[in-house]
């Protein structure tokens, strides 16, 4: 039956998830803001109560390594047709914690997006390994951003030693400082293309992983964004994920485009949960000023700003209903590529606009630090930037909706 | 009917043109063009009867759901299916002189009238076959037909709104009189006439008003884009009673009501026309849901519903439409679709249109379950006034000079998108 309301199963994890972004993100918000590159010790003891939670999917899947792989039944799904399981749950509990503070949630302790990678690609030995560790990704070189396939790093294997030897340089790597383990993605041979790029997991202690800088950002600060430099940078070759064959696509390339498929809600979950807190912050400043949204009545009856918060809000719930669709999807194991990019390229751009028009309806107050509009727009930009761009979300629909190969739509 | 013939009334003749000293012929086209209307009385009713009076009104009624689920059910899936495929083979083939004629087929509309699109909203005991509440299964289908033509379905559909508000607000008496009529072969012609002519319309103050006055009403005003205006037989007005809004059946054919031909830019299949109320009296039970404002503010938002679902279906159209078209057009050596300028013009299509869909669907889903809709339903149109109408115009743009032509349906779905964004009432879900 199409019902489009969340689960009331779901509820307990939302609300804890809600109380957390409230209690713990919200206060620390600007601190961290300002102190950019600062650890907020803070998300110590939310990474433990996060662990502790664990349900069904729970809040545990608000990183990325809860989805990816596995089905997505949650307990208490009955065991044929319809099922709303981890990939939801995740969606919810990220929301509300993107609710809180982005930076912060990007910055949370385990929830790298490498994590999404080893799920997506590791063996059984391999998860065992790095199963549950803080894991960044590190994909982005300075010569190749949204262009992964021509990632320059190579691992070079040295037979005797039994390990690989990489060199290279990777930047915008997310928790890259922070993490335990780098998934770097390297090629194993320049001349054969996607299929010869692997992902290969690094020690953050590693003497030949060193850390070149960090950046200093528009917003997401409380994030930090490590450059590194791979000097001879040895590990052992079973750190490589997935197959070492660079003829087979299975865990190479394929496997980085299968972990955003994944991941790609998530990021728009990221989004709407900040526009929320735009929209109900500029929701309670207007009403202060007597502005307030009429639903029964059309929007040119409507004072223009009210109108305004209307048309912003409508974007937001296309964008919500996106992303959660994409995420049921995956629970019952439909192929969602299209939807998780429609999911992302809605979400992203809405998240910029309205966090962008939000601080413009709020004028000066909206502007400046008293508050924290400014800050979520600054924090919303990059929404629309990493885990695939605009632009290369847009791409992947119109190449699947026009039949077009990657040599056809550039 | 006596009264029937009282209403032809030239309005404006070329001699009065002529009189009034308009001597440039361009000038006088334009004059006639905008003046010349008829009005001619409303259809010829049939006799409503009462029949089968229940003790109690009866409703459809759903459980309440408890996972998200984007799945229709099996009944769902067979009349959208049926829908659809009539809405290919036999629809769309017919929009572009329905357009031209500002009117559609009457055998297609009783063709159309044969599916039982009527009865959608009429409870299992009054003979209507949709056990469960029916807005998504309605907004389904009008998703399905509009993929057709905007404008046929608005002309299939609107008797169904009428059907629906009876369903849902209609007390014993008026369901007895009216609603056997929906579920039998030839349903009535009926529309739900909310909108009215004034610029910054406001669908909670209407000028149309109803005063009371020997038991019953005496309803003035006009109203506006009423779909089918001159064929239906039974109208829903929304009429302003004691300073709020207020909804009134009204049988067609009594003295005081007229209808002119009111063309507009799109969904002229359906035949739009401006309904005229002089002075018409009314009886007591003309009055539904008791003038409650509640009522007739979901009546509103179940009829923007109707034109989300429409707006869905019409985009889908350029969507589908555009997507062969970039692909076999050639320029600068390369199918257009090779092109990013294109091809993501075509994204941005797919993207505000699954958007729409969606919160299209949770605002009918919300109502069925009997939760409060008026902010989704409200969300929903803020989109389709927004996108809806942007669909429109990229429809137009990727075909560049030949979309403005008529020889491709763009143009065509260009104009009915933006009913879909400022129309009240007409459709109802």
């Amino acid at each position: 039956m199409i019902n489009l309301e969340t689960p009331r199963k779901f509820d307990g994890l939302v609300t804890r998830a809600h109380q957390m972004a409230a209690n713990v993100l919200r206060p620390v918000s600007r601190r961290y803001d300002r102190a950019e590159h600062e650890y907020p010790k803070e998300l110590d003891m939310v990474a433990a109560l996060i662990d502790g939670i664990g349900e069904g999917g729970g809040l545990a899947g608000a990183g990325a390594g809860a989805v990816g792989r596995g089905n997505g039944a949650a307990p208490g799904d009955s065991a044929a047709g319809n099922r709303n399981g981890s990939n939801l749950a995740s969606l919810l509990g990220l929301i509300e914690l993107a609710w809180g503070d982005v930076g912060l949630l990007l910055a949370m302790p385990r929830m790298g997006l490498g994590q999404a990678a080893i799920a997506a690609v590791a063996d059984q030995e391999q998860l065992q390994r790095f199963g549950g560790r803080w894991a960044a990704m590190a994909i982005t070189e300075p010569e190749a951003g949204s262009d992964s396939a021509s990632i320059r790093t190579t691992a070079t294997l040295d037979e005797q030693a039994g390990e690989y030897v990489l060199n290279g340089e990777k930047i915008f790597v997310t928790s890259g400082d922070r993490a335990e383990l780098l998934v770097v993605w390297a090629t194993l041979d320049r001349t054969a293309g996607r299929s010869a790029i692997k992902p290969f997991v690094v020690e953050r202690d590693n003497p030949g992983l060193q850390l070149e800088r960090l950046e200093h950002k528009l917003g997401i600060r409380a994030s930090d964004t490590a450059n590194f430099r791979l000097v001879d940078c040895r590990i052992p070759r079973e750190n490589l994920l997935g197959s070492p064959e660079t003829a087979t696509a299975t865990g190479g390339f394929a496997g980085v485009m299968q972990t955003f498929d994944n991941t790609r809600p998530l990021v728009a979950g990221m989004a709407i949960g900040l526009a929320r807190a735009c929209l109900e912050r500029t929701r309670e400043l207007l009403a202060q000023e007597g502005v307030e949204v009429d639903y029964d009545r059309p929007a040119h009856a409507q004072p223009a700003a009210a109108a305004e918060l209307l048309a912003l809000e409508a974007d937001w719930e296309a964008a919500r209903l996106l992303a959660l669709q994409a995420a049921w999807m995956a629970d019952n194991r439909t192929p969602n590529s299209l939807q998780a990019s429609i999911a992302k390229a809605k979400a992203g751009r809405m998240g910029t606009d309205v966090a962008l028009r939000c601080v413009a309806l709020c004028g000066a107050a909206g502007y400046g630090e008293g508050e924290l509009l400014e800050k979520w727009a600054r924090d919303a930009k990059i929404l629309d930037i990493f885990e695939g761009t605009q632009q290369i979300q847009l791409l992947v629909i119109a190449r699947q909706l026009l039949g077009r190969s990657s040599a056809q739509l550039k | 009917m006596a009264a029937g013939l009282r209403a032809i009334n030239w309005v404006a003749s070329s001699e009065l043109i002529e009189r009034a000293g308009l001597r440039d012929p361009a000038q006088r086209l334009l004059r006639v063009g905008s003046r010349r209307t008829v009005r001619l009385a409303t259809a010829t009713n049939r006799t409503f009867r009462t029949a089968g009076r229940l003790g109690r009104p009866a409703r459809q009624s759903t459980a309440p759901a408890d996972l998200f689920d984007l799945a229709p059910d099996d009944e769902q899936r067979l009349l959208t299916e049926s829908v659809r495929d009539f809405a290919a083979q036999r629809v769309r083939p017919a929009a572009a002189d329905a357009d031209a004629a500002a009117a559609a087929p009457a055998d297609l509309l009783h063709e159309a009238a044969e599916l039982g699109l009527a009865a959608i909203g009429v409870p299992v005991e009054l003979g209507g076959y949709v056990e469960s509440r029916s807005t998504v299964t309605a907004a389904l289908i009008a998703e399905a037909l509009a993929e057709g033509d905007a404008g046929i379905a608005v002309a299939a559909l609107s008797g169904a709104g009428v059907a629906t508000a009876l369903a849902l607000w209609g007390d014993a008496g008026q369901q007895a009189t009216y609603l056997h009529e929906f579920v039998s072969e030839r349903p009535p012609a009926a529309a739900v006439a909310l909108l009215e002519g004034q610029p910054l319309f406001d669908p909670l103050t209407l000028r149309t008003t109803a005063r009371r006055a020997n038991g019953g009403f005496v309803l003035s005003g006009v109203k506006a884009l009423v779909p089918c205006a001159a064929g239906c037989e039974l109208f829903v007005v929304g009429a302003q009673l004691d300073g709020r809004p207020a909804l009134f059946v009204l049988e067609s054919g009594q003295s005081g009501m007229s209808v002119e031909r009111e063309p507009a830019m799109g969904v002229r299949a359906a035949a739009t026309g401006r309904l005229h109320l002089e002075e018409v009296v009314v009886p007591p039970e003309a009055l539904l849901g008791d003038g409650d404002p509640a009522v007739y503010a979901e009546a509103v938002a179940r009829g923007r519903l109707g034109w989300c679902a429409v707006a869905a279906g019409a985009g889908r159209a350029v969507l589908e439409y555009v997507r062969p078209y970039v692909g076999e057009r050639v320029a600068f050596g390369e199918p257009l679709a090779n092109r990013q300028s294109v091809a993501f013009m075509v994204a941005g299509i797919a993207v505000e249109l699954e958007g729409i869909r969606l919160a299209t669907l949770r605002a009918a889903a919300r109502a069925d379950q009997g939760l409060p809709f008026a902010r989704e339903a409200a969300l929903a149109r803020a989109l389709v006034a927004h996108h809806g109408m942007q669909i429109g115009s990229d429809g137009v743009q990727l075909l560049g000079g030949h979309g403005y032509t008529r020889e491709h349906p763009v143009e065509r779905w260009y104009r009915d998108l933006l009913a879909a964004g400022l129309v009240e009432g007409g459709l109802l879900l």
